[in-house]
C-alpha cells in the first residue's frame, strides 16, 4: 500500500468527523452483536490470570479460562475434549482422602484439608504441552510436591513415586469401558518428583480446581506431556521400582515412562517439533523440556530418544 | 400393515420435486457450516468448533467424506429394496460430494494443520502409515471423480467405467482404516462407519452370490 503525503489527499477524501464517529459506533454495535452470539458459548466468564510466571516466553499469555476448563483430556469422564466438562458436573470431591504410603517413614491417610494445611498455596503460571501437539498457558494454584514428600520422609530405598486416580465407575462413566487400565496410574522418578517445579495443584485461575481438570488434587509437571499430570489423586506411593503407567500400558511404542517434552523425538503418528497454542492460528516451535531447561540436569547422560 | 405392504408403499415413492436441487443444497451445508465456524473461530475467537477449530474442522470434513461414501454406496441397495429407480441418477452427485469433502479435509490438513511445513509433510507421507492410508484413499477417488461426466462414461464404455469404479470399495475401506488409525484409543466412531460399510458390502456380496447361483452354468 502506498501511503500518500498529506498534500496528496484531497479534502473531499477525508471522512467528515460525524461520519467517522458513526462508523465507530457501528463497529462497536457489530462487536456487541458478536459478543451476544458468543456469550451462550461461555465466553462471558473470563477471569484474569493470577500468579508468578515460570518459564514463560515473551509472547506467552494465559490461555482463557473457557479453553483451560472446556478442552482437555480426562478419560475417566469421556474421550472427547469436551466430555470432561460435560460429564464431571456432579463429581463429588468432598470429603476426599489422600493416602501416602509405600517406602516412607510416615505413611498415612489424610483428609485433603489436613494434607494441604502445612503448605502455603502458590499461584504459578506454567506452560502446558499436550502429547497431541496442542499447548496452553495455565495459571495453576497448588503446593510443591516436594513439601508433601519431605513430610512423608522417603526411605533411602525409595526411587520412584506412583500416583493413582480415584476409581469410581459410578461417578466416572469413562471407567465403565476398558479404554485404559483403571484406575489411572502415573509415575515420576523421585528426583523429578522432588524438583521445585513439580506441583500438586488444587486450582486454576485462583479458583478451586474445576472437576473436569482433576479436582480436587492433581499433578502438574510442566516439562512433561500433559498426561503425566495424574488427576483426582487418591494415593501417592513411594516405591523402589519404576511403576507401570496408564498410557505406557496402552501403547508402549507411543508413550514411554519419561514423556519429557522433546521436539526432537516424534510421536510415531505425528511430529512433536511444533505445537498449536490453543487460541492461535500459526503453529509454534516446541521447546526442549517445554521451555524449562533447568530440568536438563535430571537427565544428564541419558539417551532421551530411547527414554521417551 | 405387514412388511410387504410397507415395501410396496415405499416402492410407490416417486422422485420428490426439486430433489436434485435440494440434495445439492443439503450436501453443501456441512461445508458451509465448517467454513463459517472455522473462519469465525480463527478470526474472531468464537468457539463454534470448540477450542481447537482447525483440528475440529479437519475431522468434521473427513467424517463427512466418509458419510457421503456411505450415501453413495446406499443408492444401489435402496433401489434394489424399494425400487427407487429414480435415485440412481443422483449417485454421481453423492460420489462427487464424497470426493469434494475428502479434498476439503486434505486442504485443511495441508494448509491449516501442517501449515505447509515441508519437513512435516514429507515425514507424514513417508513414515506415518495412517496418513499414507488416507492419501491412498483420496488418490483412489481421484480417477472416479475425473470420470464422472457423461462424456467420460461414453468414452470408456459402460463395462470399463463400471470396472474402474469398483475402486470405490478399496477407497471406502482405506478411508475408514485411516480414521481408525488416527485415533489415540477410542475407535467407537470409526467402528460405526465400518459397520455401515459392512452392511452395504454385505448386500452386494449376497446379491452377487444369489446371481451366481441362479445364473445358468
Amino acid at each position: 500500500m502506498l501511503i500518500g503525503h498529506a498534500a496528496d489527499l484531497k479534502s473531499s477524501e477525508i471522512t467528515p468527523e460525524p461520519l467517522y464517529w458513526d462508523r465507530r459506533a457501528f463497529l462497536a454495535t457489530l462487536g456487541a452483536g458478536a459478543a451476544f452470539v458468543a456469550a451462550p458459548l461461555g465466553a462471558a466468564d473470563n477471569p484474569a490470570a493470577v500468579g508468578k510466571p515460570f518459564g514463560l516466553q515473551p509472547d506467552d499469555t494465559a490461555t482463557p479460562w473457557e479453553d483451560v476448563t472446556g478442552y482437555n483430556n480426562f478419560y475417566e469422564f469421556g474421550t472427547a475434549k469436551e466430555d470432561p466438562r460435560a460429564n464431571a458436573k456432579a463429581f463429588k470431591t468432598q470429603p476426599w482422602t489422600v493416602k501416602v504410603d509405600g517406602l516412607v517413614g510416615k505413611p498415612g491417610d489424610y483428609a485433603l484439608e489436613d494434607f494441604l494445611k502445612p503448605s502455603a498455596l502458590e499461584d504459578r503460571i506454567y506452560r502446558h504441552r499436550c502429547v497431541e501437539a496442542w499447548s496452553m498457558v495455565v495459571p495453576w494454584r497448588g503446593i510443591p510436591l516436594a513439601d508433601v514428600l519431605k513430610r512423608a520422609e522417603p526411605a533411602p530405598k525409595a526411587q520412584f513415586v506412583e500416583f493413582t486416580t480415584l476409581y469410581d465407575p459410578k461417578q466416572m462413566p469413562g471407567q465403565r469401558a476398558p479404554m485404559l487400565i483403571w484406575p489411572y496410574v502415573e509415575g515420576l522418578r523421585l528426583d523429578e518428583a522432588m524438583h521445585p517445579l513439580t506441583l500438586l495443584a488444587t486450582g486454576v485461575y485462583g479458583r478451586p480446581m474445576p472437576n473436569q481438570n482433576g479436582a480436587p488434587l492433581r499433578l502438574v509437571v510442566p516439562w512433561k506431556y500433559g498426561f503425566k499430570g495424574c488427576k483426582s489423586i487418591v494415593r501417592i506411593k513411594l516405591v523402589e521400582k519404576m511403576p507401570r503407567t496408564a498410557w505406557n500400558d496402552a501403547a508402549p511404542s507411543e508413550y514411554g515412562f519419561y514423556c519429557n517434552v522433546n521436539p526432537g523425538v516424534d510421536h510415531p503418528r505425528w511430529s512433536q517439533a511444533s505445537e498449536r497454542r490453543i487460541g492461535e492460528f500459526k503453529k509454534r516451535k516446541t521447546l526442549m523440556f517445554n521451555g524449562y531447561p533447568e530440568v536438563a540436569s535430571l537427565y544428564a547422560g541419558m539417551d532421551l530418544k530411547k527414554n521417551y | 400393515m405387514n412388511g410387504k405392504d410397507l415395501l410396496a408403499r415405499a416402492g410407490a415413492w416417486k422422485e420428490p420435486r426439486f430433489f436434485d436441487r435440494a440434495l445439492f443444497a443439503l450436501a453443501c451445508l456441512p461445508a458451509l457450516v465448517a467454513t463459517a465456524a472455522m473462519a469465525s473461530d480463527i478470526l474472531r475467537r468464537t468457539r463454534f468448533f470448540g477450542s481447537n477449530p482447525i483440528k475440529e474442522g479437519e475431522h468434521f470434513l473427513g467424517e463427512w467424506a466418509l458419510r457421503f461414501l456411505i450415501f453413495t454406496l446406499a443408492v444401489t441397495p435402496l433401489r434394489g429394496l424399494f425400487g427407487w429407480a429414480w435415485l440412481g441418477k443422483h449417485r454421481r452427485t453423492l460420489g462427487l460430494f464424497a470426493f469434494a469433502y475428502a479434498v476439503l479435509h486434505w486442504l485443511v490438513y495441508v494448509f491449516l494443520d501442517v501449515q505447509l511445513d515441508w519437513n512435516d509433510l514429507v515425514k507424514d507421507l513417508s513414515e506415518r502409515s495412517f496418513i499414507i492410508v488416507g492419501m491412498a484413499a483420496l488418490l483412489l477417488m481421484l480417477p472416479l471423480a475425473l470420470t464422472s461426466s457423461a462424456w467420460a462414461i461414453r468414452r470408456l464404455g459402460g463395462r470399463n467405467w463400471g470396472r474402474l469404479h469398483l475402486l470405490v470399495y478399496p477407497a471406502a475401506i482405506l478411508g475408514t482404516l485411516h480414521f481408525g488409525m488416527a485415533m489415540k484409543k477410542d475407535i467407537e466412531d470409526p467402528l460405526i462407519f465400518a459397520a455401515c460399510f459392512a452392511v452395504l458390502f454385505g448386500y452386494r456380496i449376497a446379491r452377487w452370490r444369489r446371481a451366481r447361483r441362479t445364473a445358468p452354468a
